[in-house]
């Protein structure tokens, strides 16, 4: 196997708050092997977006990282200084935030706002070169080329989307990493981006950290999951492992509250609320709505542990 | 009062249904020379409160799903048609009767957080309902009234009066909106996307609170959303809405088992599933959304639709009664006997 391109390593991020320090994301370590897809899963509140704007060292104020480290292709981030952090960004690792497409510059036409991302990156480029490599961007993510002079308003949610998609691969990053880039659309659409997307990735060879919270969606995207609940990594494993044998109970219990179409039954909830971060059960922070808890799961915290093909925080795995 | 003595009967002895929207549309002008837009093309759907059920109104955005709720509810005017309340156009109600429709139909909406004034306790909305239709004779019963309801969605009534709204989960909120519209004991709840901003593990809560509702406190619910998943699951017949017409409409097993209409068919398979087999992305081989100002004559689904045939492109499809509970808008079933619109009722019963 190919030497990761990515990978975090323990990494921590906590929020001040006046109540005590909220641990967003705790000791979270995985890898990303190049061209590979991975998914991040979880219910709001669990850490994704943080470890997402963490990787980017984009965490602000009163969020800090605490620990933990990130290589990036050999490079540790936490070693370049902030013009080397902003010239990693889109050019090593670009960000599809989440809500991007609201994000989009209202006065500006979407062929300005790609060139922007070239010049920020210091592209000195003619005319004629902008336009040809507005062009690729807009037929390599499916868009009409006249996109290019139309206002973010002129375009459905969906364009506005692939729009954002252009602008993130406008400097061949090796990683992107797309925040629940598909929550606001009709199925339809939703499809036809997720293939755009793949699409693209495939062209670049680059790895895609996807983050949601649909598994179905995960299922037939990603080539590995990892399931976060209360800031830290309960499951992590290749997506078939995930889907046809989930081993954390969480897990279980996510792939239970997915709707399903072949039969008509009691929709699964999961019981209970997620837990206040700043206010975590002692043990393992899922143990007041697991159905299977015991006094240890009370007591310690599970680590990520190998069982069979899967990593799992659980003490019964 | 008993609400069965003041039931109008018409000439054929039928009682009168609670909510008839008789080919109700709506088009909205566009102004500085724009074209008009139909948001809703003539429907005609009847809600009866004699036998509550689970109706869900599915389709994606621009579809009307959202007009027709609001049309149902009174809160914009169709142009053409009309929506009745007990058999009285909803424009023409007396004042007393608004009031007795605004307690028969309740809304439940979108937006968990947009609707609660956040310098408030979440009290203030359960307490008012109970001020403006006096629904108790005392403060003990009004407190007893408002836990009850919180108990019926699933609520524990402690963990939640005297707090305020930023202080509740999405699913919380949203929850005790749904107790806020049974506080009043309607007859209808329109729900409009009620968990599209809320988290997967939570939707399941709202929506078996819905269906409950509909099983024992005899509650019609009209359930629109996008998610074809969750109206399969709650709903015993559905509406799937394109573009401002009816696409296909009947008992909700047979449409989301075995779709005829091709738009539903699409639908079906651009979900996701959570399946070891990947063919999602695989299938996707359809025309992206055309122009929705385009005004064609035929079918509105006809420039992505696979099998299209010249007949498609000339005239409007009719309605065709494929099955009891099923009627297709779509051409290629013309072998069948043809529904006329205003008897759309007849296969949504069941």
């Amino acid at each position: 196997m190919s030497p990761p391109i990515l990978r975090v390593e323990g990494l921590c991020v906590s929020f001040d708050h006046p109540l005590g320090k909220v641990q967003a994301v705790d000791d979270v370590t995985f890898a990303l092997a190049p061209g590979e897809r991975f998914g991040l899963a979880g219910e709001s509140g669990s850490g994704k977006s943080t470890l997402a704007l963490a990787i980017m060292r984009m965490t602000k104020p009163p969020g800090r990282i605490e620990a933990g480290e990130v290589w990036f292709a050999g490079t540790q981030l936490a070693d370049l200084d902030e013009e080397g952090m902003r010239a990693l960004r889109l050019a090593g690792i670009a960000l599809v935030p989440q809500g991007s497409m609201n994000s989009l510059n209202p006065v500006s036409r979407i062929g300005r706002q790609i060139v922007d991302a070239f010049a920020d990156h210091g592209a000195r480029l003619t005319r004629r070169e902008q336009e040809s490599r507005i062009a690729a961007l807009l037929a390599a993510v499916g868009l009409p080329e006249a996109a290019a002079r139309m206002y973010p308003h002129e375009l459905s949610g969906g364009m506005k989307q692939r729009a954002c998609i252009a602008i993130a691969i406008c400097l061949r990053p090796k990683v992107i990493i797309a925040d629940e880039p598909t929550s606001a659309l009709d199925v339809v659409v939703q499809r036809q981006v997720m293939a755009t997307l793949a699409r693209v990735q495939q062209e670049l060879g680059a790895a895609v950290i996807l983050i949601g919270h649909d598994l179905g969606l995960m299922a037939q995207f990603v080539d590995r999951l990892g399931v976060m609940y209360a800031g830290r990594l309960v499951e992590v494993a290749p997506i078939a492992e995930i889907i046809t044998c989930p081993r954390h109970p969480y897990t279980r219990a996510l792939i239970a509250s997915l709707p399903s179409l072949e039969g008509r039954g009691a929709l699964a909830g999961i019981p209970g609320l997620a837990p206040l971060l700043r206010d975590l059960p002692p043990g393992c922070a899922f143990h007041p709505r697991c159905t299977i808890a015991t006094e240890r799961c009370r007591k310690e915290v599970p680590r990520l542990r190998d069982v069979a093909s899967n990593q799992v925080a659980c003490h019964l795995a | 009062m008993s609400r069965a003595t003041r039931l109008p009967v018409t000439s054929r002895s039928k009682v009168i249904s609670l909510i008839e929207a008789v080919a109700v549309s709506k088009r909205y002008a566009g102004g500085l020379g724009r074209e008009s837009t139909l948001a809703l093309a003539p429907l005609s759907l009847v809600i009866d409160a004699e036998r509550p059920r689970v109706t869900a109104v599915v389709g994606e955005s621009g579809s009307g799903k959202t007009t027709l709720a609001r049309l149902l509810l009174g809160l914009v005017e169709p142009t053409d048609g009309e929506v009745k309340y007990r058999g009285c156009d909803l424009r023409k109600l007396g004042r007393g009767e608004r009031l007795a429709f605004r307690r028969d139909v309740q809304a439940v909406f979108q937006d968990p957080y947009g609707v609660y004034n956040p310098f408030y306790r979440v009290d203030h909305v359960l307490w008012t309902p109970v001020r403006r239709f006096r629904l108790a004779a005392s403060r003990t019963k009004a407190r007893e009234l408002i836990s009850a309801a919180l108990r019926a969605v699933g609520l524990h009534p402690e963990e939640i009066l005297g707090r305020f709204p930023h202080q509740l989960s999405g699913g919380q909120r949203q929850r005790v909106m749904v107790a806020r519209a049974l506080l009043l004991k309607p007859k209808l709840i329109v729900a409009d996307e009620p968990v599209s901003m809320v988290d997967a593990s939570l939707r399941a809560a709202i929506l078996s609170s819905l269906r409950k509702l509909s099983d024992e406190h005899g509650i019609s619910i009209l359930y629109i959303t996008h998610d074809l998943a969750t109206a399969y699951q709650i709903s015993a017949s559905i509406l799937v809405l394109y573009r401002a017409h009816l696409a296909e409409a009947g008992d909700v097993e047979r449409v989301v088992t075995a779709p005829q209409h091709p738009y539903t068919q699409l639908l079906i398979t651009a979900i996701p599933r959570a399946h070891a087999t990947r063919d999602w992305l695989a299938q996707q081989g359809e025309a992206s959304p055309g122009d929705l100002s385009r005004s064609g004559t035929g079918c509105c689904f006809a420039d992505r639709c696979p099998h299209t045939i010249p007949a498609c492109v000339e005239a409007p499809p009719s309605l065709y009664r494929t099955e009891p509970c099923r009627a297709v808008a779509c051409v290629r079933f013309r072998q069948y006997p043809a529904l006329p619109a205003s008897n759309l009722s007849s296969v949504m019963s069941g």
